[in-house]
């Protein structure tokens, strides 16, 4: 018997991105970039632990283009994931749900990531140089 | 009034053959990584740059070794998790599914274990 190819949904091909799907895509996105950043944390403090030469090794790795863009990515993703995630706590409580507040959150939740990340970044080299 | 029926309560099993374990663990572990990750961010932009003496010492205060090692643990959980949905949710082939939950499973649990000792190494 032939199997026939399971049927997909939401029809890629056809389908409108809105804010509240995009929001989604990018939490599970932001969510796996945070699984490799927890990684480059415990890196990080193994080459603490290790000794000064481990640690600027580490610290000379995280402070060229290559980490610099790393932590960038990294300081977005936990800036997004944390301020969506208190979006999904209010949903899983039962507030927010209807179209105009998931809209609004869903905005707040973008732009205060891009702030949030520019301090943060900002800070950061600003304090490391 | 119960919805589930009596056999179902009985078990303590639906379908799934699970409760609401994996939702209620990942909503606990959010719930506690939102203050963690707001300190975490902190912690990042008051010591940029530290050398390693200062970094030392840093991790070494009783107060952020503490925080420090609740975050890996609830961020290595919370991510195993995660993962985990992702990955049933979007791989079919069920021999790569298993393989690829096993290896989340075991990279979580390695990753958090080396990052606890690491800061237990430095604190103690």
């Amino acid at each position: 018997m032939a199997v026939r190819p399971r049927p997909l949904s939401p029809h890629l091909q056809v389908y409108r991105p809105q804010l509240t799907s995009t929001t989604s895509i990018m939490h599970r996105f932001s969510g796996m970039i945070l699984s490799l950043a927890a990684v480059f944390l415990v890196i990080g403090l193994l080459a603490v632990a290790s000794g000064a030469e481990d640690y600027l090794r580490y610290k000379t790795l995280m402070s060229g283009g290559f980490g610099i863009g790393l932590f960038i990515a990294f300081t977005f993703s936990l800036s997004y994931h944390l301020l969506n995630g208190i979006r999904h706590l209010a949903w899983d409580a039962g507030r927010g749900l209807d179209v105009s507040s998931a809209y609004a959150s869903g905005w707040a939740s973008i732009i205060g990531a891009v702030i949030l990340t520019a301090v943060v970044v900002g800070l950061v080299l600003g304090g490391a140089a | 009034m119960s919805l589930r029926s009596p056999l179902g309560r009985v078990r303590g099993l639906g379908s799934a053959k699970q409760g609401v374990a994996h939702w209620w663990s990942q909503r606990i572990t959010a719930i506690a990584l939102a203050p963690l990750s707001f300190w975490f961010l902190w912690v990042l932009v008051v010591n940029a740059g530290a050398s390693h003496e200062e970094m030392r010492s840093l991790i070494a205060q009783p107060l952020n070794a503490v925080l420090l090692i609740s975050f890996l643990y609830c961020a290595f959980w919370h991510g195993k998790l995660g993962l985990q949905v992702i990955i049933e949710d979007y791989v079919h082939h069920r021999p790569t599914e298993i393989t690829l939950l096993l290896v989340v499973k075991f990279s979580a649990f390695l990753s958090a274990a080396a990052g606890i000792l690491a800061v237990l190494r430095i604190a103690l």
